[in-house]
């Protein structure tokens, strides 16, 4: 287990228990030592994990350990189907995107997918996705429009990636248009930030009827260090940066960006996968059950008015805050 | 001052005779969204809309300094209530609804009322039936002091152009140094048509976050207006003093 620098309380514990376990006591004395010690875990555990900060929360959606795309690929949807192509420039492993099944639901899932170790994370970009990535996810998003799939988006990304390469296949470009085209695609869209919601990155598949977040996950305009980086001028102040930036699921809830907040097992979603999945899972099927009846120009109004309704600001007019956002 | 292009000690006064213009070299100097309404538009024809929407501070930011307080120091610095100043005009009489993000205005960010402005102006430029005209200037993209609101004010000013779309409008991008970010990752290049000017910084990533991420030399010419007409992202470069000229030609072309 790699413990973060907050869960040291509960590294410490576990420790104390393995030690305990190892020694196959079964006298009323040991058993007893061993379930106080269990219990005590769970408090310590629900408390740290009940008031991380921001930074710490960061420091959860990024765990190495954390569920990424490809293993709710597995333990969400009965099949997944991997469709490669962006018929344009190349295969971006920092995108997936594929048919599904969802039960007995056909879907078309994307999603960033950063890997877990080295080889895997250089080939992935750290998920950071290039502009083929953002036309791959567009391609199939028109393919699951035309025959009529539910999409379903899993965010995870630190942002698109900021290369050479990059702004000469249109970053900017691929991100615009994909919001633009996800605003008006005719068929049921799910998002769900599942670790980090790196700004326009993760827009770039973040425009649908329902947007909800993983409990630890993080959703900002820029990354805590960047934004210190620039307004502190300084790396260093990220920790200060992401209290600033507000990007917690809680914050986002009560700003009405996020309609739900998928609650994750005790200790984080890196503690038990399966468990996040199921949670996940449920979510997703609750959506897509009120998504797939509803009449196209319904849905479409839904959205619009969904996104249209986000800003707050003053009209000197009424002198008050117009936030139409809950 | 100093001309950024040619560094040649030059007269503000006369640059501004020639539109903001470098009279040594012709570079394309910052000009404030109001003298841009008076460059673009016929004269005395601009009416704004939605003046009156102020910014709020939802997230109580505060980096080095307060984000209210910030807000106030530039309101009184540049004389604008926020980054965008947006309304209806004519040029060369014909009728347009327009759009202009100012550089100066905490680097030309988009916050919730650059978003809220230019989506209402889009939604009534498709009501109206109104060519639909935006230049951009940004270098700070979605504004960090009000968090992932200013990142959805990218979809949402990118849905109301697809909804601008879908009932046929026009709309003409035109892009200023610095458009980048969330800004050029928006409406920017959404056109129909996108004209930038010569020499200005366009893209997604900043040159800094590019470089720090490779650690390798950015190439001579990357992410100017001439690399995006080279790779393909823009239509035309066009010279200021021709900006008009061309908007009301392109407007013909489509028979708007
Ligand atoms: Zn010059």
């Amino acid at each position: 287990m790699d413990y973060l620098p907050f869960e040291q309380p509960i590294a410490d514990l576990e420790a104390e228990i393995h030690d305990l376990e190892s020694q196959q006591d079964e006298s009323a004395e040991a058993v007893e030592l061993l379930r106080q010690k269990k219990s005590e875990l769970a408090r310590i555990t629900d408390e740290i994990y009940s008031q991380l900060t921001p930074w710490q929360t960061v420091l959860v959606a990024r765990h190495k350990n954390r569920p990424h795309t490809i293993d709710y690929l597995s333990l969400v949807f009965d099949e997944f189907v991997e469709l490669h192509g962006d018929k344009f420039f190349g295969d971006d492993r920092a995108m997936r995107t594929g048919f599904a099944k969802l039960d007995d639901r056909k879907v078309l899932v994307i999603g960033h997918q950063k890997g877990r170790n080295y080889k895997e994370r250089t080939e992935n970009f750290f998920g950071c996705a290039h502009p083929e990535g953002y036309r791959k996810a567009m391609s199939k998003m028109r393919l699951a429009a035309k025959y009529g799939l539910p999409v379903i988006c899993l965010i995870d990304t630190p942002g698109a990636y900021p290369g050479i390469g990059a702004e000469e296949r249109g970053q900017a470009q691929v991100i615009a248009e994909n919001m633009y085209e996800m605003s008006r695609l005719e068929t049921p869209i799910v998002c769900v930030v599942i670790g980090e919601g790196g700004s326009g990155g993760a827009l770039g598949i973040g425009v649908g009827d329902r947007v909800a977040m993983m409990q630890h996950s993080y959703y900002s305009v820029i990354s805590p260090e960047g934004c210190a980086g620039i307004l502190w001028k300084n790396a260093e102040f990220a920790e200060k940066a992401a209290e600033a930036l507000k990007f917690t699921s809680k914050n986002l809830k009560r700003l009405g960006i996020v309609d739900e907040v998928i609650p994750e097992p005790r200790g984080g979603a890196h503690r038990d996968h399966h468990m996040t999945a199921s949670r996940l899972k449920q979510f997703l099927g609750k959506s897509l059950k009120n998504l797939c009846d509803m009449p196209t120009d319904e849905l479409l109004n839904q959205r619009y008015e969904k996104f249209r309704q986000i800003g707050v600001f003053l009209e000197e007019t009424s002198q008050e805050e117009t936030s139409l956002a809950d | 001052m100093r001309c950024p292009d040619c560094s040649k000690a030059i007269f503000r006064k006369e640059a501004d005779k020639r539109q903001g213009i470098c009279p040594e070299c012709g570079y394309h100097l910052y000009v404030s969204a109001k003298n841009r309404v008076e460059q673009m538009l016929d004269a005395g024809t601009f009416e704004e809309w939605d003046g009156d929407l102020r910014p709020a501070d939802p997230l109580e930011f505060k980096d080095k300094k307060p984000y209210a307080k910030r807000l106030v120091a530039e309101q009184k610095r540049t004389g604008l209530s926020d980054a965008a100043l947006t309304g209806t005009g004519m040029i060369r009489a014909r009728r347009v609804a327009v759009g202009i993000t100012d550089s100066a205005f905490i680097m030309g960010s988009m916050g919730s009322v650059v978003g809220e402005r230019l989506t209402r102006l889009i939604e009534r430029a498709t009501e109206q039936d109104l060519p639909l005209i935006i230049v951009s200037g940004s270098g700070g993209g979605a504004r960090m002091h009000e968090g992932i609101l200013s990142l959805m004010q990218m979809a949402k000013v990118s849905a109301a152009l697809a909804r601008y779309d879908q009932a046929g409008g026009l709309y003409i991008s035109v892009l200023t140094h610095p458009t980048m970010g969330g800004v050029a990752a928006s409406f920017a290049l959404l056109g129909d048509v996108v004209f930038a000017e010569p020499k200005a910084l366009i893209g997604f990533a900043g040159p800094r976050t590019i470089k720090a991420t490779i650690r390798l030399e950015l190439p001579e010419g990357f992410q100017t207006s001439e690399f995006l007409l080279k790779h393909g992202y823009i239509d035309r470069i066009v010279r200021r003093p021709n900006l008009k000229s061309e908007i009301a030609r392109t407007i013909d072309y489509c028979g708007k």
